[in-house]
């Protein structure tokens, strides 16, 4: 065992971690439609089990590396891009990185991605391709591990936009469905929206690093930016804002984009197209998670950057709120799930905007695990139902039992119950926000009451959905009722090992207060520039204490009120959306902001085209004409010059070629011995020519 | 006829007339491969016989003209296999291997 | 003696040759042709080409000429064919031989060769034709192969698509 966890092998394996996904992908996909279903269900799930040993490994290495700031493994494959840039040379290789940081992703990607995998083999149970099913998400998981790994940006950049690419995929997975198809594509075109951002913030961060530095700088490397990241600060500020918030920014705009948040949050509830658990490795694996991590990643660069780091903040802030509320009057039961992850990831944002950055991953972590839980859960009851809408479920407790009991835990973690692992992930964020120093005072507390208010419209918009689906009795009438069942073991053992990491997931984040020492934080120390930011060491237990009193009040007060609600007396909340008819068709019509996008965007655009249109065909299409006019005058006189002589000439000519093409055309008889004669006839040619001359 | 080059030359240049003769009359599709493995033969024994009695300053390697021969058998065999084949394939959709017959590739 | 070695040669590559153009019967023209194919390796031999001449057997004789008369044979059933067009296009084709014919002959023997005064005993070439292929000629050695490789595949998929089609 030490000698398989030696240092150096381990960094020298570090290429398998996201290779085998590939190899999977590649066989499946190429091979898919050959293979039984059992070998793709073996391949596509083992290539993922074995990067995760192999990233357990990887993690253990790193732990027992003593010296916490030497928990680095590099391994270099090759040199991708080599070139002369100011007097200096310029290198990029293709390199991974398991810091800290990577590593706790990667144990959640393959992970919970693994768990993930095993689950859609029941799910998926019968579906005619399955092995590209497969190929999808393992190549899902190969870009997500790229793109976690990667050592520079444009590496990342690759498993970025692979990430992007593989959600349209799956999405649009059921692509005759023409309305999942759409989905499919709305996911793309919006993350591009978001990619471009990206990009963007790369060019400019490489040409002011590369401008500035001279010769120093000779590669992209992770490392190398962190040294060279204060270069930025020293750089002309574009329209009197800093280059360094410029980038910063950018990248978040690439980040909202990915990860969900206002204003492009909206392909991810039409991702619900996809097959479930395709929602939940987007959610909880994948994905989502790309955009927050990728800021931490880049947390040097936000540390200079505080206006960027408020903007993220606010943002994080708002989309946590603003999700809640739409959440509240879905009855698409994954699209409530779905704008919970909206909301959640706006925890996250507002974790790596106040520079709390490992409560950001902690959140990220124990989100990966319930999240995961609720979606498959809910994958679970959809396979049962055979529906989407939580109108036509109700008392499926005593049908699925199990599925119930883990939905319930992941329900417990979601709205903030201790000691639940969302719990302590959450509070960790809002004491975070409570104690932070943005740049405008006052901004903290209000965020955290933002924060608050939006932890309890989980609790309440989470019993609801609890309420609707496992309580009650069945709406879906009798005949569906009589076909309902639990899932078989293979869908229902991923769901309690999630259960089980849901509930002790919170272990390694512990708050402050309990004097244990928070492992995560510690853990991901050297890789993040802010040390004790999130209120670690000399400050008020007192005070956290009850901000986790207080929060722990709001979860229970919104439970209370989704228990009266639906359950105690459902009929209040047909009252309340009567007398607030307003809002809460607004509520219902998710703000109607698809709808102002296509007024404000795509209508516009539409309109600029048929404008366009128009002006070319009445401003350049009369002028065209009238020119046409006065040359067609000029033509008629050239005209009949043309017929007489040039015309005669070109007709003639092309006679000509006609009457010899007719005339060659004999030559072709398809006789071999035509031929031969004439092959022969050639050389006797060639040897009077020889003899003669 | 004395061993020298002339000699050769003049018994390479009747195999390569008489692969000629053949290939130009023959109907046979098979026939017609036969002249063609003469003329082969013929370009063979001329490369053999140059580097033999060619002065050895004139070029770089004599062996240079044998292993030309060489590639020539090779890829008389090739030919012949492909040949036969279409020759084959020709003859069991049509019955013959009479070149007259085969018509359809006129223009 | 070397030169009536030369000349029986040259007469069992030459006459039977005569067999392979003039005779009416294909089984005929092909076993003529294996005494040529058969005399030839012996001219091979008389110029010191131990390594072309027996490759000329292995290849020819042994594999080309078992080909040809493997494809007479079954292309024999059914009624028997003419075998060679008729009078003119004959009197054409032997006029061009001829004319051709007369023209080579003409420079082999009215050209200046430079030939070497000296002639060396000859050597054995097996292992300089080896040095040469795997050395100055690999690439052509090379395409060679897969030249002989994608015939081999041509020519049963050609022939196995025949079968099938019928």
């Amino acid at each position: 065992m030490n000698a398989l966890l030696n240092t150096q092998t381990v960094a020298n394996s570090l290429w398998l971690i996201p290779c085998l996904p590939l190899v999977g992908a590649v066989i499946n996909g190429l091979l898919g439609r050959r293979l039984p279903d059992r070998l793709i269900h073996f391949i596509g799930c083992c290539s993922v089990f074995i990067a995760f040993l192999v990233s357990v490994a990887g993690f253990v290495t790193l732990v027992r590396i003593e010296e916490p700031g030497n928990r680095l493994l590099i391994q270099s494959l090759y040199q991708w891009i080599l070139t002369a840039w100011n007097q200096g040379s310029f290198s990029l290789e293709v390199a991974f990185r398991l810091d800290p940081l990577s590593a706790v992703l990667c144990l959640v990607v393959t992970g919970v991605g693994f768990l993930i995998h095993l689950y859609s083999v029941g799910y998926m149970a019968g579906d005619e391709s399955q092995g590209r099913y497969f190929a999808y998400l393992n190549l899902f998981t190969f870009s997500m591990l790229l793109l976690v790994l990667a050592d520079n940006l444009l590496l990342m950049f690759v498993g970025w936009e692979g990430v992007g690419l593989c959600s349209y995929l799956l999405i649009g997975f059921w692509f005759s469905d023409l309305e999942k198809a759409r989905a499919g594509m709305k996911a793309f075109i919006v993350n591009r929206v978001g990619d471009f951002g990206f990009f963007v913030g790369l060019m400019l961060l490489f040409w002011t690093l590369f401008e500035g530095s001279g010769a120093s700088m000779t590669g992209l490397g992770i490392n190398q930016l962190r040294e060279a990241i204060p270069l930025l600060s020293s750089a002309t500020p574009i329209l009197g804002v800093g280059v360094a918030t410029w980038v910063a920014l950018l990248f978040f705009v690439g980040a909202t984009g990915k990860s969900a948040q206002i204003p492009l949050y909206i392909w991810l509830p039409d991702a619900m197209a996809g097959p479930t658990p395709v929602s939940a490795f987007i959610h909880a694996a994948t994905m989502v998670t790309a955009g927050v991590y990728m800021i931490v990643r880049l947390n040097f660069l936000y540390v200079i950057a505080p206006a960027a780091m408020a903007v993220v903040a606010v943002v994080g802030a708002v989309t946590a709120f603003y999700a809640a509320t739409i959440a509240l009057t879905q009855n698409d039961i994954k699209r409530v799930l779905a704008y919970s992850t909206i909301s959640q990831l706006g925890y996250m944002f507002l974790a790596v905007g106040v520079a709390a950055f490992s409560s950001g991953i902690f959140h990220l972590v124990t989100h990966a695990f319930f999240k995961a839980l609720l979606f498959l859960g809910a994958g679970s009851v959809i396979h049962a139902v055979h529906s989407n809408d939580m109108q036509e479920m109700g008392g499926l407790k005593k049908y699925m039992p199990h599925t119930y009991l883990t939905f319930m835990i992941a329900y417990l973690a979601i709205s903030g119950i201790p000691p639940f692992s969302g719990f302590m992930s959450k509070d960790e964020i809002l004491w975070s926000t409570f104690n932070s120093h943005l740049p405008v005072p006052g901004l903290g507390k209000a965020l955290w009451a933002l924060g608050l208010l939006g932890a309890g419209l989980t609790a309440f918009y989470m019993t609801r959905l609890i309420a609707l689906t496992f309580m009650g009795g069945f709406r879906g009438g009798s005949e569906k009722e009589s076909h309902l069942h639990e899932s078989p073991s293979v869908m229902t053992v991923p769901l309690m090992i999630l259960a089980l990491l849901s509930v002790v997931g919170g272990v390694i984040g512990l708050p402050a207060v309990s004097h244990l020492p928070n492992l995560l934080h510690d853990f991901l120390g050297p890789v993040l520039s802010t040390h004790g930011s999130s209120g670690h060491g000399a400050h008020a237990y007192a005070l956290e204490v009850l901000l986790m009193l207080v929060s722990t009040g709001v979860a229970i007060t919104g439970i209370y009120v989704g228990w009266l609600f639906y359950v105690k007396r459902p009929e209040l909340p047909g009252r309340l959306a009567a007398r607030f008819a307003g809002l809460y068709r607004l509520l219902v019509h998710k703000y109607y902001v698809d709808e102002i996008y296509q007024k404000l965007f795509l209508r516009p655009v539409l309109r600029l085209v048929t404008l366009s249109g128009r002006f070319d065909l009445n401003t350049i299409d009369g002028a065209v004409n009238l020119s046409s006019r006065v040359t067609a005058k000029f033509a008629f006189l050239i005209g009949w010059e043309d017929l007489k002589i040039v015309d005669g000439a070109v007709n003639g000519l092309a006679d000509i070629f006609k009457r010899w093409g007719a005339w060659l055309r004999h030559l072709q008889t398809g006789r071999v011995q035509q031929y031969l004669y004439s092959v022969v006839l050639g050389i006797f040619c060639l040897c009077v020519f020889m003899l003669l001359f | 006829m004395s061993y020298s080059l002339p000699s050769f030359l003049i018994v390479s240049s009747l195999l390569f007339c008489l692969g000629m003769y053949t290939v130009l009359i023959r109907r046979n599709a098979i026939g017609i491969l036969m002249g063609i493995e003469l003329v082969l033969n013929a370009a063979g024994l001329n490369f053999v016989a140059f580097s033999r009695f060619l002065e050895p300053s004139l070029t770089q390697n004599l062996l240079s003209g044998q292993v030309f021969t060489l590639f020539v058998i090779a890829i008389a065999a090739a030919e012949v296999a492909v040949a036969l084949a279409i020759v084959l394939s020709l003859y069991s959709r049509m019955k013959t291997i009479d070149v007259e017959d085969f018509k359809e590739l006129r223009g | 003696m070397k030169a009536i070695i030369f000349n029986v040669f040259v007469l069992l590559t030459v006459v039977p040759c005569f067999w392979v153009a003039l005779s009416s019967n294909i089984v005929h023209a092909a076993f003529s042709l294996l005494v040529t194919l058969f005399g030839v390796a012996g001219l091979y031999v008389l110029l010191g080409a131990d390594f072309i001449a027996v490759v000329q057997v292995i290849v020819y004789i042994g594999g080309i000429l078992i080909l040809i008369i493997f494809g007479v044979m079954m292309t024999q059933r059914g009624k028997l064919l003419p075998l060679s067009i008729q009078l003119p296009g004959k009197f054409i084709g032997a006029l061009l031989s001829g004319i051709i014919l007369t023209a080579l002959i003409m420079v082999a023997t009215k050209s200046l060769w430079p030939v070497a005064s000296f002639l060396e005993e000859p050597q054995p070439t097996s292992a300089a034709i080896g040095n040469l292929l795997l050395g100055k000629y690999l690439i052509a050695f090379e395409v060679a192969s897969i030249l002989l490789l994608v015939a081999l595949v041509g020519a049963v998929l050609i022939v196995r698509r025949s079968v099938r089609g019928e």
